[in-house]
């Protein structure tokens, strides 16, 4: 890494990092105070950021506190993830017109907006790399996402403390961002206001910051830097033990825990929406009142619901037992046969806003422990 | 291109306020279209001119809840080529079944001069209870782009989409901050039939259930959760026994937790 790829940004300067990006075209998202909550919306700089806010987060419970300092990135990841803005809730795939002469049917051009992501955390990337995976590549690569993805700017922060429910470390991919970013930020204490050590991920990144007014680093710089994710990484509210963790889940389907779980299971399918990297879709059709005009739309769906696995006759998974063991075994295990890598990042996301607060990490735990016991002589 | 007949349509009530019949009046900028779509024969709350059936599509609001409607709506169903539900009352006996679990003789007795001249029967009961429904379109009252939804689906032959999972869905596809686990306020979204648009959270309310129990509701867990956010046993008992009272998972819980 040569100088020219860091530098230290004020909070002026990380100003000045959203200003451009909007002044090249970009439609700037990153996290911001709404509802009680830090979600990612339209920000036009740094005084939509969540300034000396941070959050509070256990299984099915989320709080927004005061810091006492004025840090902008002093909090974890919220409800929303960057895949509403990549793979969008609800899209229209195509419409249709039907005339006296002809039936017609056009499918939705690719979007033109380029997306600047500010403030994605290192499991949001491993997300996004995931997503990648199924969306971006192979004989059914979705020219959408592709377009969405290609054209996005990632400014990602690294993390100065952990959540009460994440366990990027266990998943190997957080706290500390190390590719998939144009630019990255770690924020450090330097007198009243906090400063930013900014380090560039790609040549778009580079050209980016030597544009941005910003001062050389300095050892300090550095140390503070090393010191605040390190921090981060030791203060995991969760831990997942990996290994062997597909064989135990696939071994396992009538383990007496699936029904414990689903006992408290709502099937409400928060889990999946909040998840990064969940991304099962289905199609809905609609019609005009005059029969001229018909549109398909595609819409995020949930392996919780019953359409999910109807098919002729029936709901394959019509027990909650079957779809949550279907969800956990897929982001934890069948997820590695399917794409080479886990589906779950370790975010916490689904143990926060699951209502009521069913915890992956706690129901992995409890398969694994109760066949170690039965193993022992 | 021979034009077509128009469908007859019918809008009938039943025990109910009238305001998911309302609904179709309120389509405002859609209702050209819909009066250009089919033919509307049967519609007292818009019009006194009637034209006789049978009918291609009725629109069933409101409960049984006298011996002379159960009577009607079988007259209904047989002049029906397809029979259509709409809202709490007609899908599941609306909140005037709550005379299900009480005395209706002390009701009547309480609320009329000259108890004598009731005749009614002591439950409220959907119109499923007493002729085959076609499909049933939930909530109370009715989402008017659903109720398009489903006349659309009619007129062009295919299945109306409307999702019969959690309200949750609805509030995450919006990008809603969950009431519950962000505010801790008591919500029964997650049992709750989606249709609405997630309005309540939206508002940053609890979802009240007025669109009934969703495809596969958990209420026992939820009933835990409502607890543990500050409910008493009576407020549970109470949280089900509003519009969709005896639809049957909310009866049951709300029975669970009688005084």
């Amino acid at each position: 890494m040569t100088s020219s790829d860091r530098a230290v940004l004020t909070r002026d300067g990380l100003d000045a990092l959203i200003a451009t990006l909007a002044a090249d075209g970009y439609r700037v998202y990153g996290p911001t105070v709404r509802d009680g909550a830090i979600v990612y919306d339209d920000i036009a700089g740094v005084a939509d950021l969540p300034a000396g806010w941070t959050d509070e987060q256990d299984a099915g419970s989320y709080r927004l506190k005061r810091r006492d300092d004025d840090a902008l990135f002093g909090y974890v990841v919220g409800p929303h993830s960057w895949k509403k803005y990549l793979h969008p809730p609800r899209r229209r795939l195509w419409r249709a017109a039907k005339t006296e002469e002809a039936l017609t049917f056009t499918a939705e051009p690719e979007p033109a907006e380029r997306f600047a992501f500010i403030g994605v955390r290192s499991c949001e990337i491993a997300a996004m790399a995931i997503q990648d995976k199924v969306f971006a590549v192979g004989d059914y690569a979705d020219p959408q996402y592709r377009a969405r993805r290609d054209g996005a700017f990632v400014v990602a922060v690294n993390c100065g403390e952990a959540g009460g429910t994440c366990f990027c470390v266990s998943m190997k991919t957080g706290p500390h961002v190390m590719s998939g970013f144009d630019l990255s930020l770690t924020e450090i204490e330097r007198g009243d206001l906090p400063v930013y050590l900014i380090e560039a991920g790609s040549d778009a990144g580079r050209d980016l910051l030597a544009r941005l007014p910003c001062r050389p680093v300095e050892a300090n710089d550095i140390t503070a830097a090393d010191a605040a994710v390190a921090h981060a990484a030791a203060q995991m509210g969760r831990t997942l033990e990996t290994d062997g963790i597909r064989d135990l889940l696939v071994n396992n389907p009538d383990h007496p825990r699936w029904d414990e779980v689903a006992a408290r299971c709502l099937t409400c399918g928060n889990c999946t929406m909040v998840c990064p990297t969940c991304f099962c879709t289905t199609t809905e059709d609609s019609s005009d009142l005059d029969g001229g005009g018909a549109e398909r739309t595609q819409r995020w769906d949930s392996c919780f619901t019953l359409d999910f696995s109807y098919i002729h006759g029936g709901s394959v998974r019509s027990s909650s037992k079957a779809r949550y063991r279907q969800w956990m075994t897929h982001k934890l295990a069948t997820w590695w046969d399917q794409f080479d890598t886990s589906g779950c990042v370790g975010c916490g996301r689904c143990i926060t806003w699951c209502p009521v607060g069913i915890d992956i990490t706690e129901e992995a735990r409890a398969i694994r422990s109760d066949l170690t016991r039965e193993t022992k002589p | 291109m021979a034009t077509r007949r128009k469908p007859k349509l019918a809008v009938w009530k039943f025990a109910s306020c009238d305001g998911c019949q309302l609904s179709l009046l309120d389509c405002e900028d859609e209702l050209l279209a819909i009066a250009g779509a089919v033919e509307i024969a049967y519609f007292a709350e818009a019009t006194s001119a009637f034209v006789k059936g049978p009918y291609d599509l009725s629109l069933v609001e409101g409960s049984i809840t006298t011996a002379h409607d159960a009577e009607r709506i079988r007259n209904v169903r047989a002049k029906s080529k397809a029979l259509v539900t709409i809202g709490a009352c007609a899908t599941a006996g609306g909140v005037q079944a709550l005379r299900n679990f009480a005395d209706v003789e002390a009701f009547t007795s309480v609320v009329y001069a000259h108890p004598e001249y009731i005749s009614t029967l002591g439950t409220s009961t959907p119109i499923a209870a007493h002729v085959p429904v076609d499909f049933e379109l939930r909530g109370c009252p009715i989402d008017k782009g659903q109720l398009i939804e489903v006349l659309s689906a009619f007129l062009a032959g295919r299945k109306p989409v409307t999702p019969a999972h959690s309200v949750c869905l609805d509030c995450k596809l919006k990008g809603n901050v969950c009431v519950t686990v962000a505010h801790g306020t008591p919500c029964i979204g997650p049992v709750t039939h989606a249709g609405c648009g997630a309005i309540c959270p939206s508002y940053d309310r609890g979802c009240y259930g007025c669109f009934g129990p969703m495809e596969t509701p958990n209420a026992a867990a939820l009933s835990r959760e409502l607890a543990r956010h500050g409910m008493s046993r009576d407020q549970i008992h109470r949280v089900y026994r509003t519009f969709n009272t005896a639809a049957e998972p909310f009866r049951e819980e709300a029975e669970r937790h009688g005084s």
